[in-house]
């Protein structure tokens, strides 16, 4: 049902335009309007209250902590912050709405006018930010029936813990001049914030669980013309992947409308993993949301001396710290590459860079015996159960010699089975590398008497057998041998 | 069981309790006793709390008696208009779309109420969702007015003000969007005031229109209305609009009544054609006593006064097409339709058609109208604009004068049923009270006799500057003291013989109780 132009024929014939509308979810303790615990989860309607409910009489408070969140967001995507703004009420009939008004920002965004720069593939592209408003999240509906959809349901829950969730949306202006990499930008644009949000630690910006959620707009242009065409919306699409597929679906799906003739229908469209869109809500019968200040809240008006103080707070832009690390590193491109895409890497390596190891070291527990430890028990890397400071202690004593690779691996699981410091569990497990001559010398006179073959051939000169007698060695001595030394003995005895 | 408390002004009872010479539980019972005698034909009330407010009761009486200091009204009961949440007491705004809600919580003016020892009574009638002037909107059968039950006891908050007439209550609470604490005020012979919007609390308040609501005080004396405001009054962290300021010295102004030296300013455009003739002659009288007493009365004139009514008839019914929208049979109160044979839309829809009554449906309608796309400006917009020049109006105005004054509504008491069917003529019973409500500044209705006309109480608003609430007091508490003196007494107690049984009334010995 949906006829796909190629992708190459489409770019020959159209420019696509982008339009980003994006939902932050604000990690704040509480929600926008109330004291309600704004963490996620708990059994349905437990972190609810009379104003998150909407019931009769009870009023908003704006959550200070939320505004300030704002203004970061919007100082971090360079925008100008309003000296004087106001919430407004949405007003739509929706169960998953306490209110059947969402209260919002309309024509007074708190942020306005910004723009960041991304670089993809060796270009920069500059996207302008039209606003960054305020909001609140509503509940969450489950339908139970054939369809999952409220329509032909036999019945319907409604979850209002996230009722109330304070949501920041972030706009862009329509992005023109992407040309065949609007997909990559549009993806790299949610990379982007994502990264940003994390660093500013005003979200936890996990796509997957709904904190940070993309609406995709596109449009095409024919080549040449400087009107904009018709956009399709595409809702929720909720990964990396998704969003490039999404974006990407479109232009071939409205390249293949526009090709025979017809006209690309102003709709929302669903996203499916299986890689296609659907029609949603028609939008030509444009819903009227009576919009108007809301009278409950009074204005936020953020004094420049607060903003300021807001701006010195920002973080390094995710890029320039990037770039710095990378340079103070010396890691390759390639390595930088990994590093990336290994999440919340980047900054565990600049810890224990901090803590004293080296960045290649750092680098490697890391991205190794870490991350295939946090990928075993389906964790993030930063909940692995070892902190930098330990990792740059396990470090250390490998360094020192105390221990070698193979054994640091047994001081994680020591650490991580909250056996104490790298130090405590090396002392309480015996994992000291023996270097003791004595010690050694006897193992390698057994090893010796065991292999008579093989010894013989050392003392021909093949001494690339010494390997066999070594590891004879290290298993007599459960790994703990400081393996140099052992061969060092044994070419002495032998040769 | 005695009645010899109904007649007391609050602050007496509450002297005579602290004093323990009465008990909270006796006080209340008595009041209880008289709501239960005279209900039927008033129907001020639409729920008494009997069990709640004796339990209040007994718990007053027994911190005083264990030596506690409570507040000047510990121990005094309270009506409360039925748009106030109290935690586990029935709660319906006088709309069918609420019956059998109970809040889970309470709003903050009744939390305060409860703090500072009143005694809640029971939840008082009012015109739906505060939408009318008369209270014969109410879901729940139309108030009858204290002074003849054939007519209106103004409105909303006509079952609070009713109830003071007939002496169910000493005090009560209103809300005020556009004159609902005063209208009634006047009409009842009561007083009613309008605090600085801000000053009281609206978290807990069931919301009409959320940028004019207030709530205020009712009573039958000036000082016993001052005493509660200072109860409700003071700043809420739970409702983002509440002012962060002292609450203006409102007793003292109620206790001195000094008004030698006012200036008192008499706004043109709210009077002559449409003001009843007896109206007009009462008021006239006030202002002949006021400048006996040693103000100073000039005329000022107002002229965006003209258009008030008119915008506050697209603001209010915009905020209330958006506050009522909550009420959706989802998650509390009525629900109808859900037969398994409709959606949910459909639900919402059978249900507010049912649940809401006409008076309600027409400013929903209204009001969604003004906030349509391509209307909003014409109609929101402009009715803003009006606004504005309102406060400009009254900022003009103060600065020339103290205080201004007119008549609290155009027209006494009018007949059950006579206004119903023409809701132009019902709404100008708010004509000179909606300019406040628009700007945000407060007034309140004081007594000022009957009307020759057809003897039935006639009121005089006094409007003062944003928080300065205490002139409203003050002039106000003169009139009470200038007609005390010509008349003996304050005007509700012309209806003690109606309302108050001749048995009891003897019980009381009169002459030992401060009826000022």
């Amino acid at each position: 049902m949906n006829d796909l132009m190629d992708y190459d024929d489409v770019m020959a014939a159209y420019d696509p335009v982008l339009g980003m509308e994006v939902h932050v979810e604000l990690n704040t303790a509480s929600k926008m309007f109330c004291g309600c615990d704004n963490a996620s989860g708990g059994a349905p309607n437990t972190t609810t209250c009379p104003v998150c409910l909407g019931l009769p009489g009870s009023l908003p408070v704006v959550n200070g902590k939320a505004v300030e969140s704002a203004i970061r967001i919007g100082l971090a995507l360079n925008c100008e912050v309003a000296t004087w703004c106001r919430f407004a009420r949405k007003n739509y009939f929706y169960p998953d709405m306490t209110k059947n008004f969402q209260t919002s920002q309309y024509d007074e965004p708190i942020c306005f006018d910004g723009h960041l720069d991304l670089e993809v593939d060796g270009r920069t592209y500059r996207i302008e930010i039209e606003r960054v408003h305020m909001e609140e999240d509503a509940g969450k509906l489950t339908h139970a029936g054939a369809t999952g959809r409220i329509h032909g349901a036999e019945y319907s829950l409604v979850d209002y813990n996230r009722a109330g969730t304070p949501l920041m949306e972030i706009v862009t202006k329509p992005i023109r001049g992407l040309g065949e990499h609007a997909p990559a930008v549009g993806r790299a644009y949610m990379a982007h914030l994502r990264e940003l949000m994390r660093a500013l630690g005003v979200s936890d910006a996990r796509m997957e669980a709904g904190n940070l959620r993309c609406d995709a707009n596109v449009s095409l242009m024919p080549k040449g013309d400087d009107e904009l065409g018709t956009r399709t919306e595409t809702k929720n699409v909720n990964s990396l992947r998704s969003v490039e597929g999404a974006l990407r679906f479109e232009i071939q799906r409205q390249g293949a409308i526009l090709a025979a003739g017809g006209r690309v229908h102003q709709e929302t469209r669903h996203w499916h993993e299986e890689g296609w869109t659907s029609p949603g809500r028609s939008k030509e019968q444009a819903e009227d949301y009576r919009y108007f200040p809301e009278p409950d809240l009074v204005p936020v008006a953020p004094s420049r001396e607060w903003v300021e103080e807001l701006r010195a707070t920002l973080p390094e832009p995710p890029a320039a710290r990037r770039a710095r690390l990378q340079d103070a590193w010396g890691f390759t491109d390639l390595e930088m590459r990994d590093v990336l895409g290994n999440e919340g890497s980047l900054d565990l390596i600049d810890a224990t860079v901090a803590a004293g190891a080296t960045a290649a070291s750092a680098r490697k527990w890391w991205l190794g015996e870490l991350a295939r430890r946090a990928n075993e028990a389906g964790v993030d890397l930063a909940e692995v159960g070892v902190t930098p400071a330990e990792v740059a202690a396990v470090q250390a004593l490998v360094d020192a010699g105390t221990v070698n690779d193979k054994l640091a691996r047994q001081v994680f699981d020591g650490v991580i089975a909250g056996e104490g410091s790298p130090d405590a569990v090396v002392a309480a497990r015996g994992l000291a590398v023996v270097s003791d001559d004595g010690a050694l010398g006897a193992a390698v006179d057994a090893a010796i008497a065991a292999n008579p073959d093989v010894a013989q051939k050392i003392r021909d000169g093949k001494v690339q057998a010494a390997g066999a007698l070594i590891g004879q060695v290290m298993k007599e001595m459960r790994g703990k041998a400081d393996a140099a030394r052992v061969r060092e003995i044994l070419l002495e005895k032998l040769t | 069981m005695s009645h010899a408390f109904l007649t007391a002004t609050a602050s007496e009872l509450g002297r005579r309790i602290a004093a323990r010479e009465l008990t909270a539980v006796e006080v209340a019972q008595a009041f209880l006793d008289q709501i239960e005698r005279t209900n039927a034909d008033v129907n001020s009330f639409l729920h008494v709390d009997t069990e709640g407010a004796l339990a209040q009761a007994a718990a007053i009486d027994a911190r005083l008696d264990a030596g506690e200091e409570l507040g000047p009204l510990a121990g005094v009961p309270v009506a409360v208009k039925d748009l106030f949440c109290q935690e586990g007491v029935p709660t319906t705004a006088s709309s069918k779309i609420l019956q059998g809600w109970r809040p889970p919580y309470s709003s903050t003016i009744v939390q305060r109420m409860l703090d500072a020892g009143l005694v809640l009574l029971g939840k008082t009638n009012l015109d739906e969702f505060a939408m009318g002037s008369s209270t014969e909107t109410s879901a729940f059968g139309p108030t009858h007015n204290p002074w003849d039950l054939d007519r209106i006891p103004g409105g909303s908050g006509g079952g609070s003000a009713a109830a003071l007439a007939a002496f169910q209550a000493p005090l009560s609470i209103g809300t005020d969007t556009g004159g609902s604490i005063r209208q009634p005020a006047s009409v009842t012979g009561t007083v009613g005031v309008k605090p600085t919007y801000g000053s009281a609390s609206r978290y807990g308040v069931i919301a009409m229109a959320s940028s004019l609501d207030q709530p205020g005080p009712c009573a039958r004396t000036v000082l016993d209305a001052a005493l509660l405001h200072e109860v409700m009054c003071g700043h809420d962290p739970l409702d983002s609009t509440s002012i962060d300021a002292p609450v203006p010295p409102v007793v003292e102004a109620a206790r001195s009544g000094d008004i030698r030296g006012m200036r008192i300013g008499v706004v043109t455009e709210l009077g002559g054609e449409g003001y009843e003739p007896g109206v007009v002659a009462r008021f006239t009288e006030a202002l002949d006593l006021l400048r006996q007493a040693g103000a100073e009365i000039v005329e000022v004139s107002c002229p965006n006064f003209t258009y008030a009514l008119g915008a506050y008839y697209l603001i209010m019914p915009s905020e209330v097409s958006s506050n009522l929208a909550r009420y959706d049979a989802m998650r509390y109160g009525m629900r109808t339709g859900d037969d398994g044979a409709h959606g949910t839309e459909e639900v919402m829809a059978i249900t507010r058609e049912e649940g809401f009554g006409d008076e309600v449906k027409r400013r929903i309608i209204l009001g969604t109208y003004a906030l349509s796309s391509g209307y909003y400006d014409a109609y929101y917009g402009s009715a803003q604009k009006v606004r504005t020049l309102i406060i400009r109006d009254f900022e003009a105005a103060f600065e020339q004068v103290d205080v201004l004054v007119s008549p609290s509504t155009p027209f006494t008491a009018f007949d059950i049923g006579e206004k119903l069917s023409d809701p132009l003529a019902m709404y100008k019973s708010d004509l000179c009270t909606i300019p406040t409500n628009m700007a945000g500044n407060t007034a309140g209705s004081f007594p000022c006799g009957l009307s020759p006309d057809d003897g039935l109480p006639v009121g005089v608003q006094v409007m003062a500057p944003p928080l300065a609430d205490d002139r409203v007091y003050r002039v106000g508490a003169a009139l009470e003291r200038l007609y005390a003196e010509r008349d003996g007494g304050v005007l509700t107690d012309q209806l003690v013989e109606s309302w108050v049984p001749v048995d009891v009334a003897e019980a009381i010995g009169f002459d030992e109780w401060d009826l000022l």
